[in-house]
């Protein structure tokens, strides 16, 4: 390997962490530039510690560079120290693998998990000395694709990416690099392969389509502007997760980041269908990995990586059938090699307690929670099907084994949402802390105490969620919701026992605008870049003052994206978009919301949202309560 | 069993820490599937002792960490097999069975050598063979140290144990005993003040070639930490 930098010596002695940017971690892959005839940068717009943390991005480095034409390799965003001296010094932003300028690659992708990552892909753009909108772009610049969550609802992203994937990654990657290569060789141009990239199942190419607006400002057309650009852009999906790509050898950070352990994920998708949710409804239909498959990956892995702990990944662990199976490997497997298991997103239950008695110390630990709303009727409306029986009951077992920590996730401004389910939540909060009272005896208690953590954050509507069409709160109203939540905590008996914390209102109405804004948002983005704004995601970085300012001189309000109820026949600006559930199945349930009705899971009923289309998966396995179940309901 | 291993780290690896080069050397062992000794308790960890904090941005050819293992096949084999499962920058030169007896890496630090030279357009314009012999000449060099507490005097004098200039590099061997380590750069600057000269920022490449230890027959011997043990 090199060991040419592209950074100086001076700036690597003089930055945070210089580690971030020099690459030759363990398992980054090199290879020979000769040999290779398309160059892959994949990006996350935010710091080194964050983007190597995500999964997605690695199942993709992976796949690519198991290509022998391509080379993958990794690009982050500088930190703020490094951002000034790169903007000073001209120094072009750099893949970490092979220290070249990303703006001499063929392709670079940008995974956008976040909206308040925006302003950070402009970030790299800038950095990078390729113009910030795609339109500026020429043959000498990459080609700008997009992936991720947030491609759900591009367009508030429309001007700056060349490309979105709707979907997942596994599945049309190597015929879009095929159609690039062949466009290449037969000097077809940029925009030529874009016209025909626009043709591959889940490229969505923003210029090809073109929106027009009514007096109120909605939306009244959205067209694609030539003949063959399809006008509704289908999600792509890996049907087969069990033998697909898998990152066997992840990269080895220097540097502790968020996710120091090997990930596996063991399921995508989720039964559940809180109506809150949108990955619960973006990633259907629910497809489990192979049991036996995940053991032998869990073990390469830790052979490979040499971390100390192994994470399960997925939506909602507990919903993954072989999950007892998969977990007694687990234990006994770790338990000879000093590796921890770390198991986020399991319902609290005996089954749960008893593993996480196994493999946690329970006296450090905490147990979570996660009830959204404090009211069982408004639980109904949202359609979490967790009850306050099922929490205390949890809770008191959790308490016998010895657990004193219990951390509550609620959140405030959801639809139909009342001060008394907003007492709820203090009142969930002070049963909980009974709970612990009546079920260890005094002489038990360890430092004879419990304690509680409420958190709150605050309702953002999410598009292809059935609360796509709801309102959302002001800044005001949240800030006052979170008061009352604080009042109802302190008047409670217990209420020493409980800890109540809340999230920034301002950055969630932001949030709320980009996740369900329109095209015009470009402009709000760009300016506001242009003025300074990066690492919005940061709260001390975040200047919302700005942000507002900046929206309202470019004539758009956070009343049209954000406060207002949309009504049903309005064209939503991610309309084109097809995820798989039909917009009726969310009309639906947005109306059963209304009616506080709750919708049964995907093992228990199909709900026939869409997502059998995909030929696969939950959708086509056998329901206890149904018998046989045939797919496609 | 206790096992020394001396190290170098080269090239870009430099500007990683001490604490994640310890943090690396814990994963890398897992990888190498060295039979390494864990603490007793909830929250295991490898017992593994290094001997002195390499600073950010120096290389080395002689670092030094301790391990202790239950098993093991031989010394070649365990360098082998961490060098197979490590980055080109960090690589084991030698492995050696330590005598029970033997202090840890770190409890034994007595002097560090470092062969330092000038980064491109940063050497001082004073005559540097002369500004050694000075420095030689006297008896007590004072400089004022950064503590936690505030600042107080040192003399560097007693602790520059080697100290010669041939042309292109400086050779240095400086105490690094705990609570008495001398950086290369401040000798450098202590000889450059007599001459009311200052080292620009960031100026010395700088690369530790051995870490040094005193015998317990022979206290006036440094020997290094690398010659204690054997290989079999």
């Amino acid at each position: 390997m090199s060991d040419y930098l592209a950074l100086s010596d001076d700036i690597l002695m003089k930055i945070e962490k210089p580690e971030r940017y020099i690459g030759h971690e363990v398992n980054a892959v090199v290879k020979d530039k000769s040999k290779i005839r398309i160059r892959f940068a994949m990006c996350f717009p935010d710091v080194y510690e964050i983007g190597m943390s995500h999964l997605g991005i690695q199942i993709l480095y992976d796949m690519f560079n198991s290509w022998e034409d391509v080379w993958c390799e990794r690009v982050y965003s500088p930190w703020l120290d490094l951002d000034a001296i790169m903007r000073r010094e001209h120094i072009p932003l750099f893949a970490l693998e092979s220290q070249d300028p990303i703006r001499e690659f063929d392709f670079l992708g940008i995974t956008i998990q976040y909206e308040m990552c925006y302003t950070n892909i402009l970030q790299i753009l800038d950095l990078a000395q390729i113009p910030i909108n795609s339109a500026d772009r020429t043959e000498e610049h990459p080609i700008v694709i997009g992936g991720g969550p947030c491609t759900y609802n591009p367009e508030p992203l429309a001007d700056f990416f060349d490309i979105f994937y709707i979907g997942e990654g596994e599945t049309q990657y190597r015929n879009l690099l095929n159609l690039y290569q062949d466009c290449r060789e037969k000097k077809l141009g940029r925009t030529e392969f874009l016209r025909r990239a626009a043709k591959l199942p889940g490229m969505y190419v923003p210029a090809f389509y073109e929106v027009t607006y009514n007096d109120d400002q909605t939306i009244k057309s959205f067209l694609p502007t030539e003949e063959g650009i399809p006008a509704t852009i289908r999600k792509e999906i890996e049907m087969n997760v069990s033998n697909t790509y898998y990152p066997l050898k992840p990269i080895v950070p220097f540097i502790k980041v968020t996710q120091d352990r090997v990930v596996l994920e063991i399921q995508r998708g989720c039964i559940r269908g809180c109506r809150f949710c949108q990955a619960g409804q973006l990633y259907r239909p629910v497809r489990e990995r192979d049991a036996e498959t995940l053991k032998i990956w869990a073990k390469q892995m830790l052979k490979n990586t040499g971390h100390e702990e192994i994470s399960l990944s997925s939506l909602s662990s507990s919903d993954y059938s072989k999950l007892p199976e998969l977990l007694d490997y687990l234990i006994e497997d770790c338990s000879k090699t000093h590796t921890n298991i770390s198991l986020p997103s399991l319902r609290i239950d005996a089954f749960s307690l008893d593993v996480m008695g196994k493999v946690q110390d329970v006296r450090k630990s905490s147990l979570t929670f996660a009830p959204e709303a404090g009211s069982q009727r408004l639980r109904n409306v949202i359609n979490k099907g967790l009850t306050e029986e099922v929490i205390l009951k949890g809770a008191a077992l959790a308490f016998e084994g010895g657990w004193t920590r219990v951390k509550l996730y609620f959140m405030l401004g959801l639809p139909t949402e009342t001060p008394e389910d907003i007492r709820g939540i203090a009142e969930l909060s002070n049963k909980i802390a009974a709970t612990f009272f009546e079920t260890v005896p005094k002489e038990k208690r360890v430092n004879g105490k419990v304690q509680i953590v409420a958190s709150t954050s605050f309702f953002v509507p999410k598009p292809f969620t059935p609360f796509q069409w709801a309102r959302q709160c002001t800044k005001e109203e949240f800030i006052e919701k979170a008061y009352l939540t604080r009042t109802a905590v302190s008047e409670q008996l217990n209420q020493k026992s409980i800890k109540y914390n809340w999230h920034e209102a301002d950055v969630s109405v932001l949030e709320g605008i980009l996740a369900r804004g329109d095209r015009r948002l470009c402009e709000v983005i760009r300016r506001v870049y242009k003025e300074g704004s990066i690492y919005d995601a940061w709260g001390e970085y975040y200047d919302n003052e700005r942000w507002m300012r900046v929206l309202t001189e470019c004539g758009l309000s956070a009343d049209f994206y954000a406060h207002r109820e949309r009504s049903l026949d309005e064209i939503l600006p991610w309309d084109f978009i097809d995820c798989g559930v039909t917009k009726e199945f969310l009309m639906r349930e947005w109306e059963k919301a209304q009616r506080e009705e709750i919708s049964a899971n995907c093992k228990k009923k199909c709900q026939a949202c869409g997502a059998a289309r995909f030929g696969g998966g939950i959708c086509f396995e056998s329901r206890p309560d149904e018998g046989l179940v045939t797919g496609g309901c | 069993m206790k096992l020394r291993l001396r190290f170098e780290k080269h090239g870009a690896v430099r500007y990683i820490g001490h604490l994640d080069v310890m943090r690396y050397f814990q994963k890398t062992i897992r990888r190498a599937e060295i039979d390494i000794a864990y603490t007793k308790g909830f929250s295991p960890h490898q017992i593994m002792t290094f001997a002195a904090p390499l600073g950010v941005g120096i290389e080395s050819n002689g670092e030094y960490m301790d391990i202790e293992v239950h098993s093991m096949t031989t010394c070649e084999d365990i360098k082998n097999r961490i060098n197979a499962a490590s980055v080109p920058g960090i690589q084991i030169r030698s492995v050696r069975i330590l005598p029970d007896t033997a202090e840890n890496a770190m409890a034994s630090v007595a002097a560090a050598e470092y062969t330092v030279s000038f980064k491109e357009g940063r050497a001082p314009s004073v005559d540097i063979a002369g500004a050694v012999e000075a420095f030689l000449q006297k008896k007590s060099v004072i400089i004022t140290k950064a503590t936690k507490k505030g600042t107080r005097d040192f003399d560097l004098r007693p602790g520059v144990y080697v100290l010669e200039w041939n042309g292109q590099n400086l050779h240095m061997l400086l105490n690094a005993s705990s609570g008495n380590n001398i950086k290369p750069v401040q000798v450098m600057e202590a000889m450059l003040a007599e001459y009311d000269e200052s080292l620009p920022e960031n100026a010395l490449f700088i690369t530790r070639e051995d870490v040094y230890t005193r015998a317990e027959s022979e206290p006036d011997n440094l020997i290094s930490l690398g010659d204690i043990g054997h290989h079999e």
